[in-house]
């Protein structure tokens, strides 16, 4: 097969279009500004998609993950001079330890279960955010420095604009290879029939924790852009509300699709900003459009235009 | 010379024994059928084999292993597979994936080399997919290679559960009620199927309720009832047994 015939190239090729040709349709820098937090989140969300959308596996904890990594760059940087990418990869390695240590007991838990176990998880997370205020500055938040690599800031807009463009597609790269693979398949398999998947020689356990390591160190790298970026922290990234929306994200862009988890992200993102029109029925329409999208689009939007496309082509 | 060996398996759920004091072995090479009444026990002691259920006591040997504590992933390693009385089909996958499944642990399945994807594991995957496509054609599904496996009728999910437990090149297959919820024209291309896995030297063990496939097929038959073993032996032998048309017929009336 041509290797651009592919879907996942195709699709890849695509949002690295979009990302290019973005920046000309953007008037001023509050539209830079949202476009950015779209690229955050749809980080996260590409990997909280390998989990909930590829393994069958809820997680309601994962803005416990953004966080942390958020909060270990604004830590290191800011109070311990350490430099930023190096904070941003301790960070990301301190999470992924401690998502591996939660996975064994956490993972064993299903369906309502699990949804509780990394319910608990993430709010703890949340309150340890809150109550150490000596390292985080407490409900106050802190201040965080700028972003640098050997001496190179990203200044304005435009280059972190760029910056997130091209780690959006390295995540999506990843995402995809990942699920193009034995392994990939392997989680997949899980989501399908963990009995049929450990009969086939799938160690179930190990792949649920392999799996939410990823989706954690995903959600701590994009955790420490967005300290950077927005160059203030509040123990509010970490709460329930900030995990619930980045499920919705996921669930909303389809499920078991990685392009999915962007437009999700993208679609959450932007929505409420346009809303603004609506004044004080912004949330009314908000929750009405994700109502009418989950009804008559239950497998997501993503999914389900691509199916419809292909339909039409036949 | 045994292949599988059972020795006093015992399980029970609160006071149910589902299994009681269960001794049998397998010999490499030969259609084994277990067969008995609803309830017998039949599919609880395919899920001990299996490994999906610990025994409360008793023993499970393959080739003189002690396997009876191992968990089911790893039991896949040394060539014991299963195939489920009610489907346990990769819905979230197509036709072709589900069989690729049943190929994983000849796959490479290093992280890494996925997450960056490595030609190798491209590589592998392209030959992977072959093999499939291979079995799939060998058991008779090769117009449901280009298939959603949530598109696919009931008899042809059937006969996928068995080609990926075939993908995964097992030195003994237990089969539990194969047939179940098929036509009898069905039913005699299970009875082809079971043949041709045998023929490939691949033991099969057998759970099923359709007495003519079982006593076609079958070198060796084991007859449960509520949990106990109740005979054993060839067609011939079960066919006459007082003890098996007793449990399954009810009691002769007598002469007056």
């Amino acid at each position: 097969m041509n290797a651009l015939s592919k879907p996942e190239t195709g699709g890849i090729l695509s949002l690295a279009l979009v990302i290019a040709i973005l920046p000309a349709f953007l008037p001023n820098s509050f539209y830079f500004d949202v476009v950015i937090l779209v690229g955050i989140n749809a980080i996260v969300c590409v990997g909280l998609n390998l989990l909930i959308g590829y393994t069958g596996q809820i997680s309601l904890g994962h803005a416990g993950f953004f966080g942390l990594g958020a909060y270990f760059s604004g830590i290191l940087v800011s109070i311990h001079g350490w430099p930023p990418l190096v904070a941003l990869i301790a960070g990301a390695v301190f999470v992924g330890v401690l998502a591996y240590i939660l996975a064994r007991p956490v993972m064993k838990l299903r369906g309502h279960y699990l949804a509780m176990g990394t319910l608990g998880m993430g709010i703890v997370i949340s309150i340890v955010l809150n109550q150490e205020g000596d390292l985080t500055g407490g409900p106050d938040g802190m201040p965080v420095d700028a972003f640098s690599v050997f001496g190179w800031e990203p200044g304005n807009e435009l280059t972190w604009y760029w910056m997130v463009g091209g780690l959006l597609l390295i995540a999506v790269w990843l995402a995809l290879n990942l699920i193009n693979s034995p392994v990939g398949r392997a989680l997949r398999a899980v989501h399908g029939s963990e009995v049929a998947a450990s009969v086939a020689g799938v160690d179930v356990a190990r792949y649920k924790s392999l799996v939410f390591v990823v989706s954690a160190v995903f959600a701590s790298v994009a955790g420490s852009l967005f300290a950077h970026y927005s160059g203030f922290l509040t123990p509010s990234e970490a709460d329930f509300f900030h995990s619930i929306e980045l499920v919705t994200m996921v669930v909303l862009g389809g499920m078991a699709s990685v392009f999915g988890a962007v437009v999700g992200a993208a679609v959450l993102t932007l929505l409420p900003q346009l809303l603004t029109v609506f004044h004080d029925y912004e949330m009314l329409v908000f929750g009405a459009a994700m109502m009418i999208t989950m009804i008559f689009m239950r497998r997501g939007l993503v999914p389900t235009l691509q199916s419809a496309f292909n339909r039409w082509r036949k | 010379m045994s292949m599988l060996r059972v020795e006093n398996l015992n399980m029970s759920f609160g006071g149910v024994h589902a299994v009681e004091n269960m001794s049998f072995s397998v010999i490499p090479g030969t259609i084994h059928s277990i067969i008995g009444p609803n309830g017998a026990g039949k599919t609880t002691l395919f899920n001990l084999i299996t490994g999906v259920y610990s025994p409360s006591s008793g023993r499970v040997f393959f080739n003189d292993r002690d396997i009876t504590n191992i968990p089911t992933f790893e039991l896949a390693k040394y060539g014991i597979s299963r195939t489920f009385q009610n489907l346990q089909i990769f819905f979230n996958m197509s036709a072709v994936e589900n069989v690729m499944v049943g190929n994983h642990l000849k796959t490479d399945s290093r992280f890494l080399p996925a997450l960056f994807g490595l030609s190798s594991i491209k590589r592998g995957e392209r030959e992977c997919r072959e093999r499939a496509e291979q079995i799939m054609c060998d058991v008779g599904l090769e117009k449901f290679i280009g298939s959603d496996a949530d598109s696919m009728p009931y008899g042809a999910l059937k006969w996928l559960e068995i080609a990926r437990a075939l993908a995964s090149e097992p030195a003994v297959l237990l089969l539990d009620e194969p047939a179940a919820g098929l036509n009898p024209s069905e039913t005699s291309e299970i009875d082809d199927l079971i043949k041709r896995v045998a023929e490939k030297g691949i033991t099969v063990i057998l759970v099923e309720h359709d007495m003519k496939l079982v006593m076609g097929v079958s070198d060796h038959i084991l007859v449960l009832d509520s949990g106990r073993k109740l005979a054993e032996g060839t067609a011939e032998e079960i066919r006459k047994n007082p003890d098996v048309i007793e449990a399954y017929l009810g009691h002769r009336r007598r002469a007056r």
